[in-house]
């Protein structure tokens, strides 16, 4: 239907623009707690060192947020530059959840984010800790519903067609809202975002107690990072995402990709640990196999087999063939043919109509497709494996590194030595980058896994984008390139100038770096 | 609970609402930005300038998220064929609103002139170049813009954007530009002292009578120089959302005539013309708030008048009138618009309410003297 340059333009400038917001959202999401947290210990103990810490992380956590607030216009834009068809057929069940998230989260967030930082003396202690707290809660309400919108997006369920207005239209909110893909997605990403909190403010901590600067200052920050970190890095893993897999067809095809699982194994299914997937021959090559293990993560169960790829394939082949003849009796209808028949028909195959909408992309009328034409819709739906298999795998390690560096740095914590462990201190520096990595490679197995799709099953990537040009969209792309390299080294400036300034930048004449330092 | 055609205009007046929120609070947001390189001369005056909005830009701000979201929710095809039709526009309203929390957050963070200066005119820049934007799409609203839909309903734009740029679309940017930032110079009034404020007074008192004229200006010209499209045959008010399923001819009875035949509707242009006429007469002189509040109306005016002269039409299509979506075949369906309306009518008084708060609590003069107590908290 459009030109291959314009879906691959908007696909990679929609993706590459998400991930950048991403590098913003999740710190957001864990700074909030945790500030909520460090001013909660000052309320209660009234320690002027826990206010001091509230100000000064904060202040860090306001740099990012300006970053995550520009970024995320991009995206609220976007689905109606980029993705205008897509707006127009998913926008009955879409557009809602992202008017909810604004009501119910982006006004909370950005009203009171003002307070926060200037509200300090207009403000009772208490009265702060609750515009801190509505802060925080109003960042994970907005992950909440952003979300289930997504979730959705792999999981399309409370929804169906209407040939009348020729887009989808929402039949039970409750459906949406309670979809089990978007519930588990939340608690992953969430904790994820959490999880990213802790490891910067940990990892930043444990920068002064190696150079010996802000001891109590930074060893309570550290404590308060463990702790947390250690609680959100469990629940990541976890309560991770695989439950949703059960679900849906398009998502065994992910996790079949993302298992390079290209034969349907007798249950238990072994786990791939390593190996190199050739799409070609659809086969691992130098597979290392951990036995039971794989069924264990897909199905909760040693007796239920995992589908490979093979098989799968042959089911959506089956579906584009129903969804033909879907799109054979909307065509009918569409020209005035009411007739119970033709409606009943229609109602028996419309679940496949997607399917047929892959063939759009080889023949404009669909109903006239020939078997080549078939086959190749088919093989479209199973995405390509080697890019999923590594992302997952990395994810999967950094979380298990995570895990290590917060279950010691809590240990230590507990029997108060963890000063004198300069090869964790060290290590918990070096790992500031890895909650990032793992939550982009996330993104990009749980995106790039729904290809050919925007929504699973229903509406295929090719067809959701807007009647733009090229040119229209090298002039966007050129323009995002430019604004966030120069606001990305801005904020990395800004944020390594005051992390290195630390809690004298706050001007209170209690730490180092200022002339009459005298707590040390 | 209400019926499908009750229910569109319900959102017909809850979008109306959600775009005057943001055009008064996100307009004297601007209006300042403005004016900040200008009425500022040191850094500690515009230190004060950028302080009066400091507390509140943001949430301000969330205004056109919301409006962007409530208009996907309650008229995905106005959504996807605006904002992707208009692409190039759409673009450098984003871009130039990427200049504002940067700008904002981390211009005062480094002592450096030459980099606080820059962030100034960054200021600037995300403060002017949107309502000169806005400005020109909603000239173009009036105008009609050159789409087309195809019998799946996907839009297409025969425009460019250099077409966007008629005389009077530019006019219509310029008065956008004059009311935001006639609008901030009150608000800035309001809530400063001393030098700023006398500064605010003398570019009140020339911003004022530009503004009249402007809008009186584009008041003229729509209803003399261009063409109103009207709906000749439609399927029912209550009928399933599909724009095609009517006919449009492109030039009707004009835009005159259409106010003629709903008098009450006048009340907008009169509304916004003397609004803005008591803003700038009570605005040279000693009153702060009400001269304000004049501003208001005279904005709330300006918007009932784009609405109500445009009704039912939402986008007007200059190519292919039939095309044209109205509230009464674009709209999201009929639970959708029920769903939608539950949400609103629960989340709408609680954000007044802890907006109102927020003001009531950062609320008073800015002064150098108060930036200098806390100079290394505030922007
Ligand atoms: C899991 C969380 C999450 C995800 C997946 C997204 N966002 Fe986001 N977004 C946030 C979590 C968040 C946040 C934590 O709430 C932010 C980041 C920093 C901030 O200011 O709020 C935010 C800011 C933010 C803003 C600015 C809000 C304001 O003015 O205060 C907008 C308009 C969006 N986002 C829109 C989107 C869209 C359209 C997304 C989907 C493509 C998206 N975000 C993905
Ligand atoms: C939660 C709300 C989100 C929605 C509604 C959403 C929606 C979309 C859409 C419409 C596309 C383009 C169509 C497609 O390629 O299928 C896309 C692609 C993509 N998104 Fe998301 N996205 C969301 C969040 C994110 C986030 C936060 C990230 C990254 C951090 C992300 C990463 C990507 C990537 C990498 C692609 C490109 C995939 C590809 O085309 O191969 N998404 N998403
Ligand atoms: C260690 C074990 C982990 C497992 C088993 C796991 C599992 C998964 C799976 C299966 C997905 C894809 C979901 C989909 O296709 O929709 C995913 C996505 C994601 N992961 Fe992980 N993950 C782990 C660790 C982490 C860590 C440590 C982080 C970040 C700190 C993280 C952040 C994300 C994010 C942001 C996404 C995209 C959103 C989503 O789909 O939920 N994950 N994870």
């Amino acid at each position: 239907m459009f030109g291959d340059d314009i879906v691959m333009l908007s696909r990679m400038q929609f993706g590459l623009t998400a991930l950048y917001h991403f590098l913003f959202v999740p710190l957001t999401l864990g700074m909030t707690f945790i500030l909520g947290i460090m001013e909660s210990v000052y309320v209660m103990t009234g320690k002027e060192v826990y206010k001091d810490m509230t100000k000064f992380w904060g202040k860090l956590f306001g740099i990012n947020f300006a970053m995550g607030v520009t970024t995320g216009l991009t995206l609220e834009f976007q689905f109606g530059t980029n993705w205008a068809y897509y707006s127009h057929y998913v926008g009955d069940i879409f557009g809602p959840l992202l008017a909810a998230e604004g009501w119910m989260a982006f006004f909370l967030e950005s009203t009171f984010v003002g307070l926060f930082f200037f509200g300090w003396d207009k403000l009772s202690k208490v009265q702060h800790l609750g515009v801190t707290w509505l802060l925080a809660v109003g960042t994970s309400l907005s992950a909440l519903w952003i979300l289930i919108a997504n979730g959705w997006m792999q999981y399309p369920v409370g929804a169906e067609f209407n040939y009348e207005t020729l887009r989808m239209e929402m039949t039970s909110f409750a459906d949406v809202f309670f979809n089990p893909v978007a519930q588990v997605k939340f608690v992953h990403t969430v904790a994820a975002g959490y999880v990213t909190g802790s490891m910067f403010v940990l990892g930043i901590s444990s920068w002064y107690l190696l150079n010996k600067r802000d001891i109590g200052f930074a060893r309570r920050s550290f404590s308060i990072a463990s702790a947390f970190g250690l609680a959100s890095i469990l629940s990541v893993i976890i309560l991770g995402d695989e439950s949703g897999y059960t679900e849906g067809e398009t998502q065994k095809l992910k996790l079949a990709a993302i298992e390079a699982e290209w034969e349907t194994e007798a249950a238990p299914a072994g786990f791939t640990l390593f190996g190199f997937p050739d799409q070609v021959n659809e086969r691992t090559n130098y597979a290392i196999k951990i036995p039971y293990v794989l069924g264990l993560i897909a199905t909760r169960s040693i007796d239920e087999e995992v589908k490979g790829l093979k098989e799968l394939r042959i089911e959506s082949k089956q579906r584009v063939k129903n969804g033909m003849l879907a799109y054979a009796e909307l065509q009918k209808l569409r020209a005035g043919d009411l007739s119970d028949v033709t409606k009943q028909a229609f109602e028996e195959h419309k679940e496949d109509l997607g399917y047929g909408l892959l063939l759009k992309k080889y023949t404009e009328n669909v109903v006239d497709a020939d078997a080549a034409m078939i086959n190749k819709a088919a093989n479209d739906t199973v995405p390509k494996v080697a890019p999923l298999f590594w992302t997952f795998r990395v994810m999967v390690a950094c979380g298990f590194t995570m895990l290590f560096i917060f279950a010691m740095t809590f240990y230590y914590c507990a029997t108060r030595v963890a000063d004198q462990k300069r090869w964790l201190l060290r290590l918990a520096v070096w790992g500031i980058p890895l909650p990032w990595i793992a939550a982009e490679t996330g993104w990009f197995v749980a995106e790039f896994g729904r290809q050919p799709w925007t929504i699973s099953g229903i509406l295929p990537t090719h067809m959701s984008v807007s009647s733009l040009s090229a040119e229209q969209l090298w002039f966007s792309i050129g323009g995002f390139i430019l604004f966030y390299t120069v606001l990305l080294i801005i904020e990395l400036y800004l944020m390594l100038k005051y992390v290195r300034l630390g809690p004298s930048s706050l001007h209170t004449g209690r730490y180092c770096f200022e002339q009459n330092a005298t707590a040390h | 609970m209400f019926d499908y055609e009750t229910i569109r205009v319900i959102w017909w007046i809850f979008i109306g609402v959600v775009a005057i929120a943001f055009a008064l609070t996100e307009g004297f947001d601007f209006g300042v930005s403005t004016l900040l390189p200008f009425i500022g001369k040191t850094d500690i005056e515009r230190r004060v300038i950028i302080n009066t909005v400091g507390a509140t830009w943001e949430g301000n701000q969330t205004w056109l998220v919301l409006l962007g979201g409530a208009i996907f929710a309650v008229w995905p095809p106005v959504y996807a064929t605006l904002f992707s039709g208009l692409y190039v526009a759409m673009l450098l309203v984003l871009f130039a609103l990427f200049f504002r929390p940067a700008g904002f957050d981390y211009r005062s963070k480094l002592d450096n002139p030459t980099w606080r200066n820059a962030w100034d005119w960054a200021l600037f820049l995300g403060g002017t170049l949107p309502p000169i934007l806005l400005g020109v799409l909603v000239g173009n609203l009036i105008l009609g813009l050159p789409f087309h839909l195809d019998s799946d309903l996907r839009s297409f734009y025969d425009g460019s954007f250099f077409a966007l740029l008629s005389p009077f679309a530019l006019l219509c940017g310029v008065t956008g530009l004059l009311l935001t930032t006639f609008h901030g110079a009150l608000f800035l009034k309001w809530r400063s002292e001393d030098v700023i404020y006398d500064r605010a007074v003398s570019v009140l008192g020339v911003l004022g009578p530009m503004l009249i004229v402007a809008l009186a200006a584009v008041m003229l010209w729509v209803f003399n120089g261009i063409d109103r499209p009207e709906i000749t045959v439609m399927a029912s008010t209550s009928a399933p959302s599909n724009p095609l399923h009517k006919t449009v001819i492109g030039n009707g009875a004009g835009w005159l005539q259409h106010f003629m035949q709903y008098p009450w509707m006048w009340l907008a242009p009169i509304v916004a013309l003397g609004g803005f006429t008591m803003a700038w007469l009570l605005g040279k002189g000693q009153s702060r708030m009400v001269a304000f509040m004049f501003s208001c109306l005279g904005v709330v005016g300006t918007a009932l008048s784009v609405g109500f002269a445009l009704f039912p039409f939402l986008l007007i299509s200059s190519t292919n009138p039939g095309s044209s979506l109205t509230l009464w075949d674009a709209s999201s369906s009929h639970s959708t618009l029920l769903l939608s309306f539950w949400i609103t009518v629960i989340f709408l008084p609680i954000v007044l309410l802890y907006t109102r708060f927020v003001y009531r609590i950062i609320w008073g003069s800015i002064t150098e003297a108060t930036v200098l107590k806390d100079s290394h908290t505030l922007y």
